[in-house]
Formats: C-alpha cells, sequence, structure tokens
C-alpha cells in the first residue's frame, strides 16, 4: 500500500531497489522531510546523542568480546591483556568503559528534558513508557558489564545488588541462587552475565526502534508543548536537524573524549583495579556513579514497616528499601497518570518548574548520599542517613502527592496561539 | 530564561561534583596524602622520564622484587624506558625463567629472553604468605588500584613513624601514617645509599620513592604518553569539525529567522 502512494526516484538503481523495497522512501519520509517542530532547543540533541552512543557501545562491546574470557581465573588478566597487549585494546576498553558513562549522562538529560517540557503526556505516553523500558534494561546491562573485569568492586557490587532479590518474599531465594548460578557470585554468575551482558544491548536496540517508531507516529513534542498546526509549525528534518544534531553530537564527544583520553577511570573506582578477592571485603562498596540516587534510596529505608508497638512487620527494611528502589523507577511508568495537567511544558507552568527543579537538586543530593558510608554525617554534624531519608520521601511525594496536587490546582500561564507566531515574536 | 536554566544546571552538577570529589576522599579515612610534582601527571602533556623510569626499574629489581611480583610486565616493553633491543635482552638474559615441560616432561631452567614475563618472587600466593605473613600485593597495576596513587606510594615509602604511645605492634608489623589503619606487615624497604646510581642523582630515600613511583605509574599505565598524545590530536580534530558544523548550522538555519 506504501508502494501506490511512492514518488519515482531518478536514480534508476535507486528506484529499482526501492520500488521493490521502498527503504529510500521509508528514509525519506521518516528522516527527509519528517515535520518537526522548528523551535527545537538544545535539549532535543540528547536522544541522537544516546542513538550513537548506543550504537558506540555494541561496536566497541563487540570488538572487547573478541579478547575477553569470562572465567574468573581469566577475567582480570585478559582485560589488562587488552590494555596491555592488544593493539589499541586501551582505546576500545577506555571509549567502553566511559561509554557507559556518557551514555547515562546522555539519559539523564533525554529523560529530564521528557519531564521538564512533558513530553510523557497524551498522545505520547507509550513513546515515554518505552523510554522507561528502555532505561531499565540500561541499569540492567551496565550493571552487569561492571561485574565482566572481575574487579574487587565487580565480585562485591554483584554481591550486594544480587543479594537484594533474596528480600523478595517466598521467591526470593530461587531468585537469587539462580542469578548466582549457584550459592555466591562465582564462575557460573560470571558467564551467565557475559552471556546476557551480550544480548541485552540487542533486546534495548529493538526497544529504541519500537521508542523511535512511536516517536514518528505522534511526533516531537517542542520546549512550547503545543501541538503542532501546520506546516508554519515545522521544518524537515532534513537538513535542518540532522545539522543540528550532528554539531551537538561533536560537542558531546568532545567532553566525551577528554575523558578518554585525559582522565579515563576519573568516573571508576580504584578498587576494581584488585583482581576480585572473595576472602577480602572492600572497606566501602559503591556503585558506579548512575546508580547513587537509587542506592542512596535503597539504604534509605533502615526501619521495618507493620503494626507499632508490636513485633508484627509486614515489610521488613530490607524489602522496604528494595521497593523503594525499584519503585522510583517504576513510577515513571505511570507519570503520564499522575501528571494530568493539561499544559505540557513547564515554561507555562511555574510551580511545576520549582518542584521539577528541586527533585533535580534532590537527586543529585541523594547521589552525594549513595556515594558516602551509612554512618556518615555531613559537615561532621547531621546524620547523613536522615538527610537521605529526607530526600527519598521528596523524591516519592514528588510523584505521589505534589504532581496529582498541582495537576488540580496549578493554573498555569497562558499559551501562545502557535509555534510559528511565538518564535516570530521572539525574533522580532 | 532558557539559558539561565540551562547555566543554573550546569552550575550545580559543576559544584555538586567538586563537593563529591571532596568528600569521596574524607570517605575513605585516608590522611591526607601530599601532593608531589610528577611529570606524568600533567593534565595534557604528561610524559615519563625515561632516566627516572631507569632508576626506578633498577630500585625494583634490587630492593621491591625480592617480595613483590609484577607479572603483567615483560622485559620487552623495558623498550619504553629508550633501551635498545640489544640491551633489553641483556637484561632478559640476567634472570632465570621457569620454562617446561621439555621433551622427557621436566621443568627446567633457562636464561630469560624478551617476551617473558618478569618473574615473580614465590612460586604461589601461599607461599608469599608463608614468608610475609600477609601476601605482598601484585606491583603491576599498584598506582591505578589506590585512591591518588602516586602520591599514596611516595607517601607511604616515606611515612614510616614509631607507633604512638600505647600502640604495641606484634612482630612484622610497622606503623605508617599513609596505610589505611596504619598498621603495615612490610617494614621500611629503602634506606639512604642502598642503592648504588650510575651518575650523580642523590641516593637518598626521597630520590629511590620518586624514581619507583615513576616505574610504577609507567607499569600501570604504560598507554599514558601516546593516549595524551592522541587525544590531543582527537581534540583539535573535533574542535575544529564541530566548528566547522556550527557555521554550516548558522547558514542553513538563516532563512528559518
Amino acid at each position: 500500500m506504501a508502494n501506490k502512494e511512492r514518488t519515482p526516484f531518478e536514480n534508476p538503481v535507486v528506484e529499482w531497489v526501492d520500488s521493490r523495497l521502498p527503504v529510500f522512501t521509508l528514509m525519506q519520509k521518516e528522516y527527509g522531510v519528517f515535520p518537526t517542530p522548528k523551535n527545537f532547543n538544545y535539549f532535543w540533541n540528547f536522544g541522537a546523542i544516546a542513538m550513537f552512543m548506543l550504537i558506540t557501545m555494541i561496536v566497541t562491546g563487540i570488538v572487547l568480546a573478541m579478547h575477553y574470557t569470562a572465567n574468573t581465573e581469566l577475567a582480570f588478566d585478559s582485560v589488562e591483556r587488552i590494555m596491555r597487549e592488544v593493539n589499541g585494546g586501551w582505546l576500545i576498553r577506555y571509549i567502553h568503559m566511559n561509554g557507559a558513562s556518557f551514555f547515562f549522562i546522555a539519559v539523564y538529560i533525554h529523560i529530564f528534558r521528557g519531564m521538564y517540557y512533558g513530553s510523557y503526556k497524551a498522545p505520547r505516553e507509550i513513546l515515554w513508557m518505552l523510554g522507561v523500558l528502555i532505561f531499565l534494561l540500561m541499569m540492567g546491562t551496565a550493571f552487569i558489564g561492571y561485574v565482566l573485569p572481575w574487579g574487587q568492586m565487580s565480585l562485591w557490587g554483584a554481591t550486594v545488588i544480587t543479594n537484594l532479590f533474596s528480600a523478595i518474599p517466598f521467591v526470593g531465594d530461587g531468585i537469587r541462587t539462580l542469578l548466582w548460578g549457584g550459592f555466591s557470585v562465582d564462575n557460573p554468575t560470571l558467564t551467565r552475565f557475559f552471556a546476557l551482558h551480550y544480548l541485552l544491548p540487542f533486546v534495548i536496540f529493538a526497544v529504541v526502534f519500537l521508542h523511535v517508531w512511536a516517536l514518528h507516529v505522534t511526533g516531537s513534542n517542542n520546549p512550547l508543548g503545543i501541538d503542532t498546526k501546520g506546516p508554519q509549525d515545522t521544518l524537515p528534518f532534513h537538513p535542518y536537524y540532522t545539522i543540528k544534531d550532528t554539531f551537538g553530537l561533536l560537542v558531546f564527544v568532545l567532553i566525551y573524549a577528554l575523558f578518554i583520553f585525559f582522565m579515563p577511570n576519573a568516573l571508576g573506582h580504584p578498587d576494581n583495579y584488585i583482581p576480585a578477592n572473595p576472602m577480602v571485603t572492600p572497606a566501602h562498596i559503591v556503585p558506579e556513579w548512575y546508580f547513587l540516587p537509587f542506592y542512596a534510596m535503597l539504604r534509605a529505608i533502615t526501619f521495618d514497616i507493620g503494626i507499632p508497638f508490636t513485633d508484627i512487620v509486614f515489610i521488613n527494611a530490607k524489602l522496604g528499601g528494595v521497593i523503594v528502589m525499584f519503585g522510583s523507577i517504576l513510577l515513571w511508568f505511570v507519570l503520564p497518570w499522575l501528571d494530568t495537567h493539561p499544559i505540557r511544558s513547564a515554561r507555562f507552568r511555574p510551580l511545576f518548574k520549582i518542584f521539577l527543579l528541586i527533585l533535580v537538586a534532590d537527586f543529585i543530593f541523594l547521589g552525594y548520599v549513595g556515594m558516602q558510608t551509612a554512618d556518615a554525617k555531613l559537615f561532621g554534624v547531621v546524620p547523613l542517613i536522615y538527610l537521605g531519608q529526607a530526600a527519598t520521601a521528596y523524591y516519592l511525594a514528588y510523584f505521589l502527592v505534589i504532581l496529582p496536587w498541582l495537576s488540580k490546582n496549578e493554573k498555569g500561564r497562558e499559551l501562545p496561539a502557535s509555534i510559528n507566531e511565538a518564535v516570530l515574536a521572539k525574533n522580532k | 530564561m532558557r539559558k539561565s536554566l540551562l547555566t543554573l544546571m550546569v552550575l550545580a552538577a559543576s559544584v555538586s561534583s567538586a563537593g563529591l570529589a571532596q568528600t569521596a576522599m574524607a570517605a575513605t579515612g585516608e590522611v591526607h596524602l601530599e601532593e608531589q610534582e610528577w611529570g606524568f601527571d600533567d593534565f595534557f602533556t604528561g610524559t615519563y622520564d625515561r632516566a627516572a623510569l631507569q632508576r626506578g626499574y633498577k630500585v625494583y629489581r634490587e630492593v621491591c622484587a625480592a617480595c613483590h611480583s609484577m607479572k603483567r610486565i615483560a622485559f620487552r616493553h623495558l623498550a619504553d624506558f629508550g633501551y635498545s633491543e640489544a640491551q633489553i635482552k641483556n637484561i632478559a638474559s640476567e634472570y632465570s625463567i621457569e620454562d617446561g615441560p621439555n621433551e622427557d616432561g621436566d621443568m627446567f631452567d633457562r636464561s630469560g629472553r624478551p617476551s617473558d614475563y618478569f618473574p615473580s618472587p614465590y612460586p604461589n600466593e601461599n607461599a608469599a604468605k608463608a614468608a610475609n605473613g600477609v601476601a605482598p600485593p601484585d606491583l603491576s597495576l599498584i598506582i591505578k588500584a589506590r585512591h591518588d596513587g602516586a602520591n599514596y606510594v611516595y607517601g607511604l615509602l616515606a611515612g614510616y613513624e614509631e607507633p604512638p604511645e600505647g600502640k604495641e605492634l606484634a612482630v612484622g608489623q610497622y606503623w605508617n601514617k599513609v596505610m589505611p589503619g596504619h598498621v603495615i606487615a612490610m617494614a621500611a624497604p629503602l634506606s639512604d645509599g642502598m642503592i648504588a646510581y650510575e651518575d650523580e642523582t642523590p641516593e637518598t630515600v626521597d630520590q629511590y620513592s620518586r624514581d619507583i613511583v615513576e616505574f610504577l605509574a609507567w607499569a600501570a599505565e604504560p598507554e599514558m604518553e601516546r593516549r595524551k598524545r592522541w587525544g590531543i590530536n582527537v581534540l583539535i580534530f573535533l574542535a575544529a569539525f564541530a566548528g566547522l558544523m556550527y557555521c554550516v548550522k548558522k547558514k542553513i538555519w538563516k532563512p528559518v529567522y
């Protein structure tokens, strides 16, 4: 049916292929003339940047897999062999290692963009939920990947995180045994983690395809959060946004390269250059920086939940922490129904904007808390655990109380009539 | 307004990351390490001092190697110090390496070749533990495996002190102000004049420590010089390319505004 609407191409080879498999028509429609709001700011670059990072991770990862050995006796040595003996091996590994961090940086900014400009609201709910699914898959992939070099932090991070699953009632121990492939984090864990670390990026890729598909059905949101009303509001994707994305990507890669070449280990932990040793526990086990806010929420639940003044406990502290940690992301799935305010963009919702920016600060602060030991004190006085609990409470309240309340009570500012008008008014 | 938001975010991010770095140090509970000046530490143009590497190798060979292995370093890697192939062959041949099994199924000793890795002082970890109480760590990665590795190792070598009053140390334990927990199983390894340098370089503990740190830093990151050299080129290319793309973007977008 697409064939009937096809306009022939001049180039005979292209035309020959396209009349049999209309890939050129598809690309032309989705990336050539695709109508895109003309008022994007640079926050809209991070989807393309995240895509670039995914491809970078897959390509470098495949090369690393050619040299890596998934065996507890050999894994650490094989990584060091990549660093020292394989031609350009150090570069490939540092691209991959720092790539995980920069993938997360891009995706965190991308998620913030979505939250700030209300990109999750109708009709983009499925687009948003697919994005949350991608983020969850990324977290799993990154965690598993960090285990592969089999350093001290690999082993002990894996031990801490896999042990969380045992908190789940009834099936928890079974899940943990299944993850371990035995009775502790050991060789069977490493081999299955390697298999999954190779598989999951391709699952991510498939979900990204659905994410982009959904995007091309609804079209992009924009900084004003109002719908496009006609051709005067949009520009063809090429060349306007292909060139803008290229420029934005290069600036991002410039910063990425600064880390790869000049401080490749700044975002890592020195303990992971000590080979894993099950007999020696590191003084302070911390996850990678991109997990720290969630790690803080996990540790914030230090109390059992039950009937006060009795011994009856419904949810013990460990399970409570696990529920809060996973729940903090699962909440994003229902974000379109927690925030039902008709205005999308924070630009026209002053109250929403303040609470969201507080959430960002709160999230960064949680990251700081997650990095500290459990008994750390702020300025040597205030026990950090209480501040972590307060920050966790705000995080949950933002989604469960503040957003629903604002949806009913925030008046919001008047929206411009159209994107075109707003752009013209601004350029006057 | 949009601009101010961006600036705010960048500011918040940079302020918090600076804070994070500080408290990360505090959190490890380590003593403050004195910042030394290292040629290899220079952000963009760090290089290893060839002479210091050669001296550091001598210190390692004559002192550290008695207990510490460096199993990730091969003799051929010493080419980085400016040694010629013949010199490396010569150095390797001074070592005795266990090889085999031969056709009769026996292990045998032969002289070292450039492709051999540094032989370890103990046949296995248990032997190292039995001889020293705790197994001395392999030094190939030690600078990368510690917070602020170069300053840490330098500080450790100079950090031996009498234990504070009331602290009883067991036999084979020593007091070191830089070691986490302060109790260390390694006796102060260096003393003035214990290693003879071939040139006028002072034969002091301080100089030995500086040289061994240079050598260990190289062992941990032998690719560092090339990495930074490539990095400069990559940054220049990316900056120029980004600048060009910015101009193209301006030109393409001009009719829209």
